[in-house]
């Protein structure tokens, strides 16, 4: 470790670390030798990524599939107006860069998969967890276990944010507190429930704080305790996570989307369901078709931008099943198209309909194909 | 009356109240109290068959109920019960 040697510019950047007595110069070579692999560049990934940049971690790997757009601005720092339309990793590393050229960083533009998460995690030392999905968090768990990696977590939904950190010293891992995931529809993601801006900034910077810890060497980990913080209340509550004896052994990866039943596009594994286009739904609207327009999305949405369809939304789909029209074609949407067709499942099953369609991408879709005045959120 | 901390992803289904006082002397007692005030909550805390659902934890203090007495854990009136659901949010 001694070989690890600093210039005067990052000696002198690095100063504010260097005189802590128990993290000195040894703690700043260990970041400068380690190797972080941040999943996720969006609300926890921002302040992930600048403070980990800007504390010196060595080698950063920077990993999303996505790009930048207007409705992330509200919470993710890293990017700006000017970044719209970029792929996050490319703006996040010119972001960086100009905040610590003493960094290495590695962009991986790609999504996270069982084919690839072994060989890229491998080249890491840790893993800092901030994506938005539960087959991610499992196939980002499982790759930790096998390649004996810790795994720093964190989450957020609304108000609320959990961090902890899995897999260290062969401790408990996420399989450990969760042993499955909750039932698609039932847990709405981010992009359907929510978050407060600032949230991902105070749990993002928790996370940045714990991976510092656990390379500097410097202070406990929060391995085997979960840390709960509501920001309505307050209230903040660390947990006792144990490993749990029924955990299966992890040998492989395998494939996440179905572990949590989920296909690759988004919908219910049983919910194969008829659908209709963004255009072919102009088509009836144009020519004065004589069709039932539902949206089963939540209020709230609906004030942010609707198609004029009837408000059903998915939580009392079945309890007002007497407003849902059985002798004509009945066009069903959401946000994504994910909702509705988990509405349309429910009717055919529960009620035996056969004319309803799913508006496919929804509104999301009219908005890029038909109406680009429409706001996206 | 042990208190039940209704997490935010549940809270739609207790008209927004973030802590309940439940009745029982055990964990089970407890929270079907709190389900039975609010039977929307029930399904997402319960199995048909009554277990706790494997996506929920329930914690007595700092402590999973897993350990402990599982459902049967006895809690007193100054119990603090947590409902710990996964969430998967972060990025948008």
């Amino acid at each position: 470790m001694n070989s690890i040697s600093f210039s005067k510019e990052e000696l002198e950047r690095y100063s504010r670390h260097l005189i802590i007595p128990e993290f000195n110069i040894e703690g700043q070579r260990r970041l400068k030798n380690a190797k972080v692999l941040v999943v996720g560049t969006g609300g926890l990934g921002s302040p992930l990524l600048l403070y980990l940049t800007a504390a010196g971690v060595g080698t950063i790997g920077i990993l999303d599939f996505d790009v930048v757009d207007d409705s992330n601005l509200q919470r993710q720092v890293l990017f700006s107006v000017d970044n719209v339309g970029e792929p996050k990793v490319e703006a996040a590393k010119k972001c960086l860069e100009s905040l610590n050229p003493h960094v290495n960083l590695i962009v991986h533009n790609i999504r996270l998969t069982s084919e690839n998460a072994l060989d890229i995690i491998k080249e890491y030392d840790l893993v800092a967890d901030g994506t938005d999905n539960f087959p991610t968090r499992y196939l980002v768990n499982d790759a930790c276990v096998i390649l004996g990696k810790p795994n720093v977590y964190a989450s957020i939904f609304r108000f609320e944010g959990q961090v902890s950190v899995f897999n260290y010293n062969d401790g408990p891992h996420y399989r450990d507190l969760f042993p499955t995931p909750p039932p698609p529809g039932l847990v709405p993601s981010c992009a359907e429930g929510g978050v407060i801006g600032v949230l991902p900034g105070i749990i993002g910077s928790l996370q940045a704080n714990e991976v510092i810890k656990i390379i500097s060497g410097v202070g406990e980990p929060l391995a085997g305790r979960l840390f709960l913080f509501d920001a309505l209340t307050f209230e903040t509550r660390t947990l006792k996570v144990h490993k749990n004896p029924d955990t299966p052994e992890i040998k492989e990866l395998i494939d996440y989307e179905h572990f949590c039943g989920l296909n690759l596009n988004g919908k219910s594994k049983n919910e194969d369901v008829k659908e209709i286009t963004v255009g072919e739904l102009k088509s009836l609207i144009d020519s004065n078709s004589d069709f039932q327009l539902i949206d089963v999305r939540e209020e709230y949405e609906y004030d942010i931008c609707n198609l004029d369809g009837e408000l059903i939304p998915l939580g009392g789909i079945l309890e007002n099943v007497d407003k849902v029209a059985s002798d004509k074609k009945v066009v069903v949407h959401c946000r994504s198209g994910a909702r509705s067709a988990t509405a349309i499942s429910q009717l055919e099953k529960k009620f035996g309909f056969d004319n309803l369609y799913n508006l496919r991408g929804g509104i999301l879709a009219w908005a890029d194909v038909i109406d680009s005045s429409m706001a996206k959120y | 009356m042990a208190k039940v901390i209704i997490p935010t992803p549940l809270r739609k289904f207790t008209d927004n109240t973030a802590s309940i006082d439940a009745n029982g002397g055990t964990i089970k007692e407890s929270i079907t109290s709190v389900a039975d005030q609010f039977p929307e909550l029930k399904k997402h805390i319960f199995e048909e068959d009554g277990e706790i659902r494997k996506f929920v934890r329930i914690y007595v203090g700092d402590e999973d109920i897993n350990v402990l007495d599982k459902e049967n854990t006895k809690v007193t009136k100054d119990s603090v019960i947590s409902i710990i659901p996964a969430i998967a949010g972060g990025i948008s």
